[in-house]
């Protein structure tokens, strides 16, 4: 994004140029300031959702989500401090916990980004009780699976089929645990009339909750480096 | 240190993939057999666990009362205790299971699954189980963790490294799961 | 209508009422029809209809406050007191827990003309009677001072005739012919009245944010689909801003705000269009929750009447101004409330939160700046434009001004629905207004499930927004639950924790499942088997809530289990298991965090 005012921040200590349109998180990215994340993916709108991203601004009363919040003149955030660090990592095990995340026999073990993020911070055991819960398997699509027993809930899916695709086949059902991700009306994917079966939800799942049939425990590899260049596609299209 | 480490190496409910993995330090092994004891094992022969051990390492969840009073056992008689795997970790393929109750359990396997003719489950033979498949540290106090399905050879040999030179376990990288 | 023709009915109304020797009102809010007051007020109508010698005039009137003790019924004698004059009746008496069988007793005595009220006399029914009369002079009464309630015992909520005669709409009609839109924020400003739906957020701040905002074309949602619930409608061409009532009161133990609706929708309406006017929106939407069928049903009737009025629609009491209001209903999720889920759940999309900034009132509906108030705020605004900031701002204390409605509940005598300055002691409100046992009450839950407890100890502290922030409570939408020595804290805690796990909209991860690994560690501790290591867990999953979660509901969420720790951390940890004997048999560092669990063949 751009075409906004142009300020200056500090992110760990370095000045930074931005414009103000921008969110923290594409600031530091620029500036090669690494921030964990989760439910965002750069060419989707960012929903503030996993928690993962927050970085500490100060005068601010609590942590701020760095993929939603935009930056303003003069200010300081913080990235990486030893309680940012037991923040993700708990919330991490919060997700760990809520479903059924066995590597060993997943589609993408090996790649996997809530895997690679328990990596990252430090993840290799649950301090809290995991929840065990019993979720349902979609196998009705000839050509894809969703295992909710995998799903983090980031709503990569339901963005990128609504705002990329434009089939909006994907929605979240429910309330807290109970929240879900469904086709259609709560249809089985296979019977959803909206899906165009592009895979694109496929390919932007950060885990093996969406998967092309057909794949072995850790063959599975997702291609999401496509979404940009759709974007930026898009937005060409709509200025001509 | 002085004298060898005294290790074991206890397998609970797992595949013993993670002892193959111990295995398959290879001649590193062979390297460190000079600083490391074996004192018990599924791989030795020694059958009751001993007195005193340095370093257990102990792979599979926690799935039967048996599982149960071994670990604690363990623990009891150990400095150090790892746990050694996914399974050991969080669960894992045993705690597949949990979400299912002990009764649907039987249920799916003996009679909804079998191969032959549906049968009720065996009274004998099939040991008693927990309502859940535990990791580890929900039963006695764990000091490392090596995850991994199961952990690379090499992880095994830096954490035994570690051990022997008496680094401080909790700065030991971080391991993946699966 | 215009100011004369408002005044005309306004007069023809009370001369009406008082032509009659006494007026009796029989409360027709949720709470007294639930204990049988629609039949009293029948039973009294009739009686009355073969005594028409007695001069009677019967109507259903607003709630009375004491809610546990209906059907309340209120006879008032002598001329109809001044609007907005603060004063009473020449005579008035409530009667509590009426039956219809008191009727005949009722209108007999008041056939009588006694100046006396009645008392304890040989004839069995008179003596019941007797028994029921409320003492007004009680602190219960005497304490209150009421702005949002004022009148309740005079107005009959489904006519709009009756709110007239009690001085409703004189201040919009003022505001549309004789003040600018400036003035009125400004008005609004200087009486220093703060959000009443929990957060305080300055009334006239937020007013000026929304009207300094452009007004905006409402944009559809990311996707047409999502927004397939609005009508084409509701979204005309033009660049527009928008007021909204959140109605959507859904703490435990709160009823304030639908006893407002319930019983003076118009009061709500007039606000709303106050704010309207001084924003520049002219549209407006109600977000009630369904569960409350009457005040939905109230509010529909008054819009009807407003309109027919000429006081909602198109060029109101005759001036430039349009606004039109619509009712919208909430399927009853507590998230809601919050202004950024009420917002989507209007719009037709599913009720989540989403991040803020930006704020509704530069960025809202359909993208428009809007304006959100919650019931009693809006409810407060025309006895400020017709009273003055400064008779307001005279109310309360420094920061907090004016009056709070609160719903009384748990082990007191008197239970119901108050309206207090602000200021007024928490020890007051318990023991003198609810004739709770000095001694025996352990401490008062404020702010239902976002709030927290306050111990006795601390009862001397003033009501008001940053006393109680500072006690690790909140004001809250205004529940007050009284607790003697039975309440266990940690049940306590767990109770509301509860309530938070049915309602997390699952949107963000530290809510969704932060809330539920909270409330599993209560249930550890409840029953016995926690462990010490267990309480720093709890506390450090309740700070993850209150740091990490998206909106409000995950934020204070946990606040009912930190300040029951606060105060009464001793609960906690006398059920804690022995750490050091049963579960940490070896020289392990760390303790296990789940005890093994039972054989099952």
């Amino acid at each position: 994004m751009s075409g906004g005012r142009v300020i200056t921040l500090q992110i760990d200590g370095r000045d930074c140029g931005a414009d103000e349109n921008q969110t923290i998180l594409e600031v530091a990215q620029e500036n090669g300031i690494f921030i964990p994340t989760l439910c965002h993916l750069n060419g989707l709108h960012p929903v503030g959702g996993c928690r993962i991203c927050m970085v500490e601004v100060e005068g601010a009363p609590r942590p701020l989500p760095a993929c939603v919040t935009h930056p303003a003149e003069g200010m300081r955030v913080t990235t990486d401090t030893p309680e940012l660090r037991r923040r993700r990592r708990l919330i991490l095990e919060l997700m760990l916990a809520e479903g059924n995340h066995v590597c060993a026999v997943c589609v993408v073990n090996g790649h996997c980004e809530l895997q690679e993020l328990a990596l990252q911070l430090g993840v290799d055991h649950l301090e809290i009780p995991a929840l065990y819960p019993r979720r349902e398997v979609d196998a009705s699509h000839p050509r894809f699976g969703l295992d909710r027993n995998r799903c983090v809930l980031c709503t990569r899916c339901v963005r990128v089929c609504g705002e990329i695709e434009g089939a909006h086949t994907w929605d979240v059902m429910g309330r807290g645990l109970k929240a879900a991700i469904i086709s259609d009306l709560n249809q089985p994917w296979g019977e959803a009339e909206s899906c165009t079966a592009c895979g694109k939800c496929v390919q932007v799942c950060p885990t093996g909750a969406l998967f092309e049939k057909g794949k072995a425990t850790g063959e599975m590899v997702k291609r999401h480096l496509h979404l940009p260049l759709l974007t930026a596609m898009r937005k060409e299209e709509e200025e001509r | 240190m002085s004298g060898r480490l005294r290790v074991a190496t206890v397998w609970l409910d797992g595949c013993s993939g993670c002892h193959m993995s111990f295995l398959d330090m290879d001649e590193l092994l062979l390297e460190l057999a000079p600083r490391l004891e074996l004192a018990y094992s599924p791989l030795v022969d020694r059958k009751e666990f001993p007195d005193r051990v340095d370093l257990a390492l102990l792979e599979g969840a926690v799935s039967t009362p048996e599982d149960e009073a071994k670990a604690r056992l363990v623990r009891a008689h150990s400095r150090l205790v790892v746990a050694l795997g996914d399974c050991a970790c969080q669960g894992n393929v045993p705690a597949l299971r949990n979400r299912l109750d002990n009764e649907q359990l039987l249920d799916l396997v003996y009679r909804q699954q079998a191969d032959g003719p549906a049968a009720a489950p065996p009274d004998r033979n099939v040991p008693p189980l927990l309502t859940h498949s535990l990791p580890l540290h929900r039963v006695i106090a764990v000091d490392l963790f090596l995850p991994g399905c199961p952990p690379p050879p090499a992880a095994i040999v830096r954490a035994l490294t570690a051990v022997l030179d008496g680094e401080t376990l909790s700065e030991l990288p971080t391991l993946k799961f699966g | 209508m215009n100011p004369e023709e408002l005044q005309r009915i306004a007069a023809e109304e009370l001369q009406a009422k008082s032509a009659a020797k006494h007026r009796i009102g029989v409360c027709t809010a949720s709470g007294c029809l639930s204990c049988g007051s629609r039949e009293v007020l029948k039973a009294i109508e009739q009686e009355a209809a073969a005594r028409p010698e007695a001069n009677l005039r019967i109507e259903g009137v607003g709630c009375m406050g004491l809610c546990s003790r209906g059907p309340l019924v209120m006879v008032q004698s002598g001329p109809v007191p001044a609007e907005n004059s603060g004063a009473g009746a020449e005579t008035a008496f409530l009667f509590k827990e009426l039956t219809p069988a008191d009727a005949p007793a009722l209108v007999a005595y008041l056939e009588q003309q006694k100046s006396d009220p009645p008392t304890v006399a040989a004839g069995s029914t008179a003596s019941s009677l007797a028994a029921k009369r409320c003492d007004l002079s009680a602190p219960f009464f005497r304490r209150q001072v009421k702005v949002v309630l004022e009148q309740f015992e005079n107005i009959d909520p489904e006519r709009i005739e009756s709110y007239l005669a009690a001085g409703g709409y004189r201040a919009l009609l003022d505001c549309l012919h004789h003040r600018r839109p400036v003035e009125i924020i400004d008005e609004i400003t200087r009486s220093g009245l703060r959000g009443r739906g929990g957060g305080g957020y300055p009334v006239g701040l937020k007013w000026s944010t929304v009207a300094k905002a452009g007004a905006f074309v409402p944009q559809a949602g990311r996707s047409s689909r999502q927004s397939a619930g609005a009508t084409a409608a509701d979204r005309p061409d033009g660049p527009r801003k928008y007021v909204i009532c959140n109605a959507d009161e859904g703490d435990p133990g709160a009823f304030m705000d639908r006893s407002v609706l319930e019983c003076a929708p118009h009061r709500v309406l007039e606000g709303m269009a106050i704010a309207a006017y001084a924003v520049g929106a002219d549209f407006g939407y109600l977000y009630v929750r369904a569960e409350y069928p009457l005040a939905v049903e109230r509010l529909r009737k008054a819009i009807v009447q407003a309109e027919k009025r000429g006081l909602l629609g198109r060029n109101i009491g005759g001036s430039a101004f349009n606004f039109q209001v619509e009712i919208r209903l909430g399927a009853g999720a507590f998230v809601c409330g919050e202004e950024t889920a009420l917002l989507a759940s209007i719009e037709g999309r599913r009720g989540q939160p989403r991040p803020r900034p930006p704020y509704p009132a530069e960025h809202g509906l359909w993208g428009c700046p809007t304006l959100i108030n919650n019931v009693e705020t809006l409810a407060n605004v025309a006895a400020i434009i017709n009273r003055g900031a400064d008779w307001f701002a005279a109310l309360g204390t420094e920061k907090s001004k004016g009056t709070k409605v609160f719903a009384l509940a748990g082990k007191i005598k008197n239970t119901g629905l108050i309206e207090v300055p602000m200021g007024i002691s928490i020890h007051e409100i318990v023991h003198e207004m609810g004739s709770g046992e000095v001694g025996g009450i352990k401490a008062v839950q404020t702010g239902g499930p976002s709030g927290g407890c306050i111990p006795a100890e601390h009862f001397h502290l003033p009501v008001d927004y940053e006393s109680l922030q500072a006690e690790g409570s909140i004001m809250g939408s205004g529940g007050m639950i009284i607790m003697d020595e039975g309440a266990a804290m940690v049940d306590v805690a767990r109770f509301f924790m509860e309530f938070c796990v049915e309602e997390s909209c699952g949107k963000c991860a530290p809510c969704r499942v932060g809330t539920t690994q909270v409330l599993l560690l209560l249930e550890k501790i409840g029953r016995g088997e926690g462990t010490a290591a267990d309480l720093g867990q709890l506390e450090e999953l309740c700070h993850l809530l209150q740091q990490t979660s998206l909106c409000g509901l995950g934020q204070s969420a946990a606040n009912p289990v930190l300040s029951t720790l606060r105060f009464f951390r001793r609960e906690y940890e006398q059920l804690l298991v022995d750490n050091t004997g049963k579960s940490n048999e070896t020289d392990g560092s760390q303790s296990p965090q789940q005890g093994p669990q039972e054989v099952k063949k």
